[in-house]
């Protein structure tokens, strides 16, 4: 059995809550609407998160373009993620939504640019 | 003189918004001044998501909402001006300012909105002791730094203040590698969203401490280390509670300041509560024709707001424009902040002229738990609402409708306040 304390992000009221986890039976307490047993139960099951940083770039008016992952990806993957991010270069002009990596840290979710980088010179 | 109707001091959430709604609104002849050397302002730096979830209905970064905006300001063919620093306003809205390619230039305009953003409160604004060593940065300047101009800021990171800007950075910086030891805040509840906190902190066992400040930083050169101690209820720190931290970075996110020096130069009231201007239900400050919006109104916790505020501003400015000027105006009924409630924006209703409801916004002194809302019309109580949790960082809002105003021809003041009931 694994007992977890969290706080509900779903509204400023913030519920403290305790998720029980015992085989395939998930119980939410201190929650006090469905959003909160909703959120305690991803956040044990298969927590996810969009992972936001920046690309070096060449020749463009900035030095770097801001990316994201196009979805959320497993919590557990944020670091390999990172790490992937970090080793890229990619040259201008970027635009929004070109894809930077294919599918990162082992998933089929692929990491895009979002901003707009011109060439320059 | 260059002449112009609309002059939007300011190219970011708020400029751009006021200018796509002036636009829409029938606006011809609309320049936007930014002085950085793009649109969008703090969005650009800004790269997490949750951006936009009440305006597009989808979480978006920074960037990608700023992107939204100045497309639609592109298509409309609305001019901009880039590295343009604006010196000076006069109260007769003659414009004084600087870029590279035109020189010194002066602009006459019939209209002028506000929205020139705020800016961090510095390090001298805290009295900590200490040496002027490397390595002490406001959290935006540390965001910019990383986000936009490519530099590693620290590697062993202490932060002071747990506003929004300073969980987003504690995140970001330990996502590049960077070990954040601690969030220190003075208060005893966060200034920043809840989302935020267990986002950026819970997620990467960050620990943060409440009541506490720094009292000490360490290092001649370069940041060696701090010392945190914890506060009492006066706030000052409890002697024999003192914790070193060895680290390289100290980070402040203590507090964002409207940047209104252009402001207090046309001799605009201001209120000492936001330190933005004072503004009418029209968004109109004290000077006819001026308008305000955005974080130099008032410090915003949401951009979709920012955007929804500088809409109006944008569509009033128009109205004002086309608008017959009678001499005399009527007497406003003054919007009044009690018990609980710090400040409210607008501060003034325009009965006559303003729309068939006013969205007013106000934040709350303090965490307050199964709290009421109230509303007054003077002396009759109209709106008596419930709320479980109240606190100072998150933006609270109720709406005043036209219609609601009939029965009260003589109403002076509309009082908004927390009851406990």
């Amino acid at each position: 059995m694994e007992v977890r304390e969290l706080i509900c992000i779903g509204c400023p009221l913030g519920c403290p809550l305790t998720v029980t986890r015992d085989g395939d039976t998930i119980e939410v307490k201190g929650n006090t609407c469905q959003k909160g047993a909703d959120y305690g139960r991803k956040e044990v099951v298969n927590p996810t998160r969009i992972v936001t940083s920046t690309v070096r770039v060449e020749g463009g008016e900035l030095p770097l373009v801001s990316v994201k992952t196009a979805s959320d990806i497993p919590k557990g993957k944020i670091f390999q993620c990172m790490e992937e991010i970090r080793g890229i270069t990619v040259k201008a002009p970027v635009r929004i939504g070109d894809v930077i990596i294919k599918g990162c840290a082992g998933t089929e979710v692929p990491v895009i640019a979002t901003k707009d980088v011109k060439a320059v010179g | 003189m260059i002449k112009h109707d609309i002059v939007i001091i300011g190219g970011g959430p708020a400029g751009l918004a006021a200018a796509a709604a002036a636009k829409k609104a029938g606006a011809q002849d609309i320049l936007i001044l930014e002085r950085d050397g793009r649109l969008g302002g703090i969005l650009n730096q800004c790269i997490h998501n949750g951006f936009g979830l009440h305006t597009f209905g989808e979480e978006l970064t920074g960037p990608e909402y700023a992107a939204r905006y100045i497309k639609q300001v592109e298509e409309m063919g609305i001019p901009y001006q880039l590295n343009t620093m604006v010196l000076h306003i006069s109260a007769e809205k003659v414009i004084t300012a600087v870029s590279r390619e035109e020189g010194l230039v002066r602009i006459q305009a019939k209209a002028v909105i506000l929205a020139m953003g705020c800016r961090e409160r510095p390090r001298g604004a805290l009295n900590i002791p200490g040496y002027r060593p490397a390595g002490i940065y406001s959290a935006g300047t540390a965001q910019r730094l990383m986000n936009m101009e490519g530099y590693s800021v620290g590697k062993e990171v202490v932060i002071l203040g747990s506003g929004d800007i300073g969980l987003i950075m504690a995140r970001r910086m330990t996502l590049e590698g960077a070990k954040v030891k601690v969030v220190a805040e003075l208060m005893p509840y966060s200034g920043g969203l809840k989302r935020n906190i267990v986002q950026c902190l819970d997620d990467y066992g960050i620990p943060l401490k409440l009541s506490h400040t720094v009292v000490e930083i360490q290092g001649k050169e370069r940041v060696t280390g701090i010392v945190l101690a914890k506060v009492g209820a006066d706030r000052k720190p409890i002697p024999g509670t003192e914790e070193y931290y060895s680290c390289d970075t100290l980070l402040l996110s203590v507090g964002l300041i409207p940047e209104n020096e252009l402001t207090k130069e046309m001799g605009i009231s201001m209120s000492p509560v936001t330190s933005g201007p004072q503004v009418s239900s029209q968004l109109e400050t004290s000077v006819e024709g001026v308008f305000a919006c955005g974080n130099v109104l008032h410090v915003h916790d949401l951009v979709d707001y920012v955007s929804e505020e500088a809409a109006l501003a944008g569509e009033n400015a128009v109205e004002y424009m086309t608008a017959e000027h009678e001499g005399e105006k009527a007497d406003p009924v003054v919007l009044k902040a009690e018990n609980g409630v710090r400040y409210t924006v607008p501060q003034f209703l325009d009965v006559k002229n303003m729309k068939d409801k006013v969205t007013v916004r106000f934040r709350v002194a303090d965490v307050y738990r199964d709290r009421f809302i109230s509303v007054y019309y003077d002396h009759k109580r109209v709106v008596h609402r419930k709320k479980r949790v109240l606190a100072p960082g998150e933006m609270e809002q109720i709406v005043i409708k036209k219609e609601s105003l009939a029965d009260c021809p003589d109403l002076k003041n509309i009082i908004i306040c927390t009851e406990v009931d």
